[in-house]
């Protein structure tokens, strides 16, 4: 495989920061891996202030500062001023537990830009029982905190089978509290989303349904409503981070370096911000180069005329279905491994299964038969 | 809008990036690079120019181009 030289790789423009992976909410699609970061393992506020130093010099001008919940991090607001002096774009994403009263000034006055709020459902018994705890009335109060404070206000909706029906509701929702604008993400089925799969996979009606009232709605609405595909039900792959290595960059709370917020369980090497520059690290290290660009490919991505658009589908994905991320994403429909998907999407009928409920330990049994 | 003295939204941030030596407006979820008319226009927009005295730093032609992308821009929620 030839790697391409620094002068080719373009900076990224984005990063995530994962300042903590300790949150109060227990979803059961969390983003985070199932092996949870310690808090002993953060990076300390002076470790993270030279992150954004270098993350800014390396050319990003965006961050979402998240977690788990990031503000768990006492010096959330020291953090947010590190950034903001580097001339990085702050968006905080967060469950808005503890986020009225007090904390919204100090952040907003420390230069923070913009919020995204997480929501479970519409209704709050079941926003908080998909949250796995009681964290509703926060949310609304969290809102109506940002708002005051004429922080831009969106609201993040991961939906699946328990709430794709009541997307009029999570819509309306979101406009109430004032949002400019919605973030519909139909779950990726990775990490705790794949643990969760058998609970969570919606069936075809209900994703038709819910995406015709979406359609609906931004006829009527000035508010900004982005859906987020499920890539179980199209045949067609999402675009793997816009390329690997090739727009964002993610930071973990220990200081791991990683292309994409899935990409823990990779078998790759990932390089940390306590041993490596960051821009050794976009540019040179084997984590980033490994699917970098469209060379690795093999067939049917190498001659598809599709490779520049969809890079492949996700590498992480791919991995956790097939054993190899090098392989075509299975929600490919023309990879051989297509049936993986389809043998679950095609489904009339579902069984009701239990959540596994996100916990700092992981639980044993990782993928359902 | 005669009054209208065009601000940054709070959402939005105007700056030089030396990496790519280019001008950005970063707002929430994306990022748009300024070609350099636009950047100076967008510069002007402190909240103390009104449209007219926008416009009239560029030249006479321009000003149909200058209001309009001052409402475009506007529109996307990016000037208040």
């Amino acid at each position: 495989m030839t790697q391409p030289s620094s002068h080719a790789v373009a900076p990224p423009w984005a990063m995530l920061a994962e300042l903590t992976h300790g949150c109060p909410l227990r979803c059961p699609y969390c983003s985070n891996p199932t092996e949870l970061v310690a808090r002993a393992a953060e990076l300390d506020t002076g470790e993270w202030a030279r992150v954004f130093e270098e993350a800014a010099a390396l050319g990003v001008v965006h961050a979402h500062l998240s977690g788990g919940e990031p503000l768990l991090r006492r010096d959330l607001v020291e953090i947010v001023g590190a950034a903001r002096g580097a001339g990085v774009f702050t968006q905080l994403v967060t469950s808005g537990v503890g986020l009225a009263g007090r904390r919204v000034a100090e952040l907003v006055e420390a230069g923070l830009h913009s919020v995204q709020l997480s929501v479970q459902a519409a209704e709050p018994a079941e926003s908080d029982r998909i949250a796995g705890r009681r964290s509703f009335m926060a949310k609304e109060l969290a809102a109506a905190a940002v708002v005051e404070a004429g922080l831009p206000l969106g609201v993040n909706v991961v939906l699946h089978r328990h709430n794709l029906d009541r997307i009029e509701d999570l819509i309306e929702l979101g406009i109430a509290w004032g949002a400019e604008r919605i973030e519909l993400a139909n779950t990726q089925f990775y990490g705790w989303g794949l643990l969760n799969r058998e609970a969570l996979l919606p069936t075809r009606e209900q994703l038709s349904r819910a995406e015709s009232i979406v359609t609906k709605y931004r006829e009527k609405t000035g508010v900004e409503l982005i859906w987020v595909i499920p890539d179980y039900f199209d045949g067609v792959p999402k675009p793997c981070m816009g390329g690997w290595g090739a727009i964002s960059i993610t930071v973990a709370p220990d200081g791991r370096v990683l292309p994409c917020p899935a990409a823990y369980d990779l078998p790759l090497d990932l390089p940390n911000v306590r041993e490596h520059a960051l821009s050794w690290i976009w540019e040179h290290s084997a984590a980033f180069n490994a699917y970098r660009g469209t060379a690795w490919m093999a067939e049917p991505c190498a001659s598809c005329p599709r490779k520049e658009l969809d890079f492949g589908g996700c590498r992480c994905q791919t991995y956790a279905l097939t054993g190899d991320a090098a392989k075509t994403d299975p929600a490919c429909g023309l990879s051989p491994d297509h049936h993986l998907i389809t043998r679950l999407s095609a489904r009339e009928s579902v069984k009701e299964k239990p959540f596994v409920y996100r916990e700092l330990k992981r639980p044993p049994s990782v993928v359902d038969p | 809008m005669t009054d209208w003295r065009p601000a940054l939204s709070r959402s939005a941030m105007l700056r030089h990036c030396p990496v790519r030596q280019a001008e950005l407006l970063i707002v929430p979820e994306r990022i748009v690079v300024l070609n350099d008319e636009a950047a100076e226009i967008v510069g002007l927009c402190d909240g103390k120019r009104t449209v007219a005295e926008i416009v009239a730093e560029f030249p006479v032609e321009a000003g149909e181009d200058v209001t309009e992308f001052l409402d475009r821009v506007h529109a996307e929620g990016w000037l208040q």
